[in-house]
């Protein structure tokens, strides 16, 4: 019996060995040669893999930073400046400092602002939607309420209660990583500059429509009027078909441009009240 | 115009008349014959153990789908309650209440639910559940009781595939064993077995009415058949002493139950025609090849269970004819 | 045995409610909107600007390019405004706004309702005179027929296929066509046959218009080379390639044109507006529109001007029912849902169907069984549950592969899906979506 158990042991080893060693030989002949920074970067990074730098993933932007002479063209909206001075550290190259974004869905078309003219019934995603007509109220440009931002967000940053019938964007959670920019079907998400206590001044309409098409067809839309591009004391506002837009690099929190607004368009978020009157959309768009 | 909304969809805007539901309950229709002659063989038993299983498989799903996997449940598309009569039919009649209830829960929560519900499944439920059974149970599960219509000569607790399996361990040649039902009752179901598979004819019947209704193609049962008879037809020319007729592998166990109704569920067989062949051969073959060389008397069970496996490596390499060439 | 094309197919309950009604002539509306994209290629230049006289028949808009087409004034009066107007999917689309005065025709247009026989003009002036005045595909695909009358090059038609099918349920506007006008029919044919240069025409009519049948293989007796051929009722033969492997057995290979098996579609309307383009000097400006549904008065084939508002036909086919919960421009099976009854009728619109209420939702969505219906109602072979769970997950390549590119949207298998499954939606979502790559791949 014993002798079984020895010739077991014995052919059991032998073949354990000749693997082992063809192994080996493989290993050596497939091996490829990678910088052991990227690993470094990677790890550096937030692992998070959103695609929010433009590269698939963040092993492929390590790679790119890696690769690269200068950081300048390189973020990583995710992890921000701290991330990055720390990859470029590892790099010994140069951080560039950039701005924080954050995501926002500029229409504020919920369905007490804007009444339904017939009601879609499909799979319900916005491209769907999107594809098949203009949408469920007589604005054409507003948010479809389907949700394809909430989809792609990774950072469950990004809340949409039917009631309201537009997503909510949670300042606090979102990294501006960009994906739901690119799956609004109707272009309404901006990535603009992070201000202090997520303070904002934003037009919150991208209707092109003329002044009075677009306030029959929701009574929160921007109609053109530039009341607030002449009130603007920074060049941040300009109006182009019918549409007034702030750039929120130039935009400095003034709070001039939201009085003026005859719909009620341009939303202050975040603001301590105003000792006149609080605008009604304070408390609809509040986090 | 009213106040109402127009509603815009995409086309098509016209719906078929077809449901699950439908297709579901076609196929509950189709076992109806079935069980009821398992009811006149074997008394009420049959009629206790079908009771409970379907009870207990639609009772599993609701509780599942309700409190653990918290979605809507989906007891009302008639999916649960075929899988509960598959079960019964799967078992023979004097089965313990519970062993009915351990096997539910096999069935619906290992082999159905944990996949994430109907149509998500891979192996069919009602066999999940009778394989457990079986190998957790092999007593009870292969004690057959006593088929009253057969007459007190005839077998008492053994099928005919358990008899011939027994011939064949012991070397007796096939015209020495005692006990072979005669061909008629076999297809008629006069014989022992699990309840719902010893009319072969009332099975077929069943297909029948399932393929005149769209729900089954014909590619699954008919291969699997031919495939069964081609093989131990070409084995008992070979020697009739060692193997058996083939019209005793095709009207006894379940084969007829497992190509009519198991192998043809939608969920777990392939989708094109030329595929479905493939599958129902694969079927006979494991079929043929555990009957006649491995342990179990019986192997439709396993032959389906493993073709469930293969289903997705067939889905994904044979396509339909295309229009239009390659 | 009939003939019909050899994969899938499904047969959704016919309803052809108005096969009776005989075509009526509309009466002139108030104003009308004029789409200048109403066919498929560039949209054309507008002519005319607001205060402009226009005639009936006048050429209001120029075709910009080979693929694109002329458009005429479907009406005399003034013009309104040259501006953009939401069209049936709701997104704004340039056209001309004319308000109607009298009812004042171009001198040219020959307006007697007799038969002129003779062909007097050689093949390449047909095509010119088809092109100028305006003639597309009035099955509802809206292709311009003078870029199907001439083949790439290194191809050669043999055939001429006259697409009589109406597969799609409850129209019956090309039936009636077939009906009323057989003779003009058989001319328009003749002309097109001509302008391609072949000897043979095959008009294809399903079998349940025994009626059309009968008669135009009468008419065929004196039309050397056109035949008549029933086909077995099956959804979509009417679809062009479905139509080729019904008529000659052949398949257009995947991606390719039917002029590849040396075929050239058209529609019977088309024929019509050919004939009447040519011997009439008539170009297309009106055609035959149904107004069917179940909740309607009186199911109705009207002869509507282009830019007709459809709430128009619906109040002459005796007003909007109670309970529409939807309308839709054209058959139940390829139609678009419109948003509104504002929407004028376009040389594509073949039909007009209002939907009651309880007609119009979708049933609740459950889990695929995997039954396989949809693959095996597919007409072109496909697997629309694979292509749907692609689009779903947007994986792109891969329904690239499994050939989402020759899905021609027929809708048979969400119309067959027993778990109520929104097939094509989703096929379509990853149509565009490959279609756009393939585009940029190209570039």
């Amino acid at each position: 019996m014993s002798i079984i158990v020895i010739y077991t042991i014995v052919t059991l080893s032998l073949i354990g060995a000749t693997a082992a060693i063809i192994l080996y030989f493989v290993a050596q002949k497939f091996k490829v040669f990678e910088d052991p920074r990227i690993d470094e970067v990677e790890g550096a990074l937030p692992g998070a893999n959103c695609g929010g730098c433009g590269f698939a993933g963040c092993r492929a932007f390590a790679e790119a930073c890696v690769k690269a002479s200068d950081l300048g063209d390189l973020n990583c909206p995710v992890g921000g400046n701290d991330t990055m001075a720390s990859v470029a550290t590892t790099l010994g190259l140069e951080a560039v400092k950039k701005d924080p974004r954050v995501a926002f869905i500029r229409c504020n078309g919920t369905c007490d602002n804007r009444p339904k003219t017939s009601s879609f019934d499909g799979a319900s995603t916005c491209s769907i939607a999107s594809s098949v007509y203009s949408g469920e109220t007589d604005c054409q440009f507003g948010c479809l309420g389907y949700g394809d931002c909430v989809d792609a967000c990774d950072f469950d940053a990004i809340d949409l209660r039917a009631e309201m019938g537009v997503p909510l964007i949670l300042d606090d959670k979102c990294v501006a990583c960009g994906a739901c920019v690119d799956a609004c079907p109707k272009n309404l998400i901006e990535l603009r500059k992070k201000m202090p206590k997520d303070r904002k001044i934003v037009v919150a309409c991208r209707n092109t429509d003329k002044g009075g098409v677009a306030r029959k067809a929701c009574s929160v839309a921007c109609i053109g009027c530039g009341k607030c591009e002449k009130v603007c004391a920074f060049d941040a506002i300009t109006i182009e078909n019918n549409l007034a837009f702030i750039d929120s690099d130039k935009c400095k929190l003034c709070r001039k441009c939201a009085p003026v607004c005859p719909t009620n368009s341009i939303l202050e978020l975040n603001f301590p009240p105003r000792k006149v009157k609080p605008e009604p959309e304070l408390e609809t768009k509040e986090n | 115009m009213s106040s109402r909304l127009l509603t815009v969809s995409p086309s098509p805007h016209v719906h078929s008349s077809e449901s699950t539901q439908k297709i579901m309950y076609r196929v509950v229709y189709a076992m109806i014959p079935a069980l009821a002659w398992s009811v006149f063989v074997f008394g009420w038993d049959a009629l206790r153990v079908t009771l409970i299983a379907v009870a207990a498989c639609i009772a599993i799903e609701y509780l599942i789908q309700k409190y653990l996997l918290k979605v809507s449940p989906t007891v009302s598309d008639g999916s649960a309650l075929i899988t509960g009569i598959l079960l019964a039919f799967n078992v023979p009649a004097n089965l313990p209440w519970w062993i009915i209830i351990i096997g539910a829960i096999a069935a619906m929560g290992i082999g159905k639910l944990s996949f994430g519900g109907i149509g998500n499944n891979v192996f069919n439920p009602a066999l999940v559940g009778r394989v457990f059974l079986l190998i957790s149970f092999p007593v009870h599960m292969t004690s057959w009781p006593v088929n009253h219509q057969a007459g007190i000569d005839a077998i008492t607790a053994a099928t005919p595939l358990g008899l011939l399996k027994e011939g064949i361990k012991n070397g007796t040649p096939i015209s020495d064993i005692a006990g072979l039902p005669h061909l008629n009752d076999m297809l008629l179901g006069n014989i022992g077995g699990s309840l719902g598979e010893i009319s072969a004819i009332l099975l077929i019947f069943g297909g029948i009415y399932m393929l005149w209704k769209k729900v089954i193609t014909w590619q699954v049962p008919v291969s699997i058949i031919l495939t069964v008879a081609i093989i131990s037809g070409i084995f008992w020319m070979i020697n009739p002493e060692v193997y058996v007729n083939p019209a005793y592998h095709l009207l006894t166990g379940g084969l007829m139950l497992g190509a009519v109704f198991m192998a043809t569920d939608m969920v777990t067989s392939p989708m094109t025609g030329k595929a479905q062949v493939i599958y129902g051969i694969g079927i006979g073959i494991i079929t043929i090849s555990i009957r006649m060389f491995g342990a179990y008397p019986e192997g439709i069970s396993f032959a389906i269970l493993i073709m469930n496996a293969v289903t997705p490596l067939l889905n994904y390499y044979i396509k339909p004819k295309r229009f239009g060439g390659k | 045995m009939l003939k019909t094309f050899k994969l899938g197919g499904v047969h959704p309950p016919e309803n052809k409610l108005s096969k009776n009604q005989k075509i009526e002539t509309l009466a002139l509306p108030k104003s009308v909107f004029i789409p200048v994209a109403m066919h498929i290629g560039a949209p054309a230049t507008p002519l005319v600007k607001k205060g402009d006289k226009v005639k009936v028949g006048q050429v209001i808009a120029q075709s910009s390019s080979f693929v694109s087409t002329n458009i005429h004034s479907s009406v005399s009066g003034t013009v309104k405004k040259v501006d953009f107007s939401a069209d049936s999917s709701g997104y704004p689309k340039q056209g001309i706004f004319i308000d109607v005065e009298g009812d004042e025709w171009m001198d040219e247009i020959d307006r007697t309702t007799d038969l002129v026989k003779e062909i007097s003009v050689d093949g390449a002036e047909i095509v010119k005179r088809i092109q100028d005045a305006g003639i597309v595909g009035l099955g509802g695909a809206t292709f311009p027929t003078h870029v199907k009358l001439v083949p790439p090059k290194g191809m050669k038609a043999e055939l001429l296929l006259i697409n009589g099918v109406e597969c799609e349920p409850y129209l019956t506007a090309d039936h009636r066509l077939m009906l009323e006008k057989a003779d003009e029919i058989m001319v328009g044919i003749q002309l097109l046959m001509k302008a391609m240069n072949v000897d043979k025409a095959v008009i294809g009519i399903e079998n349940n218009k025994p009626d059309a049948i009968q008669l135009l293989k009468e008419k065929c007796k004196t039309c050397p080379g056109v035949s008549v051929v029933a086909l077995k009722v099956q959804y979509p033969q009417g679809g062009e390639k479905q139509l080729i492997n019904a008529v000659t057995g052949r398949e257009v290979p995947s991606g390719a044109l039917p002029i590849a098996v040396g075929a050239v579609v058209s529609n019977v309307g088309t024929a019509f507006a050919v004939y009447e383009a040519i011997q009439k000097n008539k170009p297309l400006f009106e055609r035959v529109v149904t107004v069917t549904g179940k909740g309607v008065l009186k199911p109705s084939n009207f002869l509507v001007r282009i830019g007709t508002p459809t709430s128009e036909l619906v109040e002459a086919a005796g007003g909007l029912p109670d309970d529409t919960g939807k309308i839709i421009s054209g058959g139940p099976m390829m139609g678009k849902a419109i948003p509104s009854l504002d929407v004028p009728v376009t040389k594509g619109t073949s039909g007009i169907l209002l939907m009651r209420e309880e007609e119009s939702k979708r049933k609740e969505v459950l889990n695929c069984i995997r039954c396989s219906r949809c693959t095996s109602v597919c007409p072109m072979g496909l697997e629309p549950y694979l292509l749907m769970t692609l689009g779903e997950k947007q994986i792109f390549d891969r329904a690239e592969q499994e050939r989402v590119m020759d899905c021609i949207e027929c809708g048979s298998c969400s119309y067959t899906c027993p778990s109520n499954r929104p097939l094509l939606d989703y096929i379509r979502f990853g149509k565009g979506k490959v279609g756009a790559i393939i585009r940029s791949r190209k570039k």
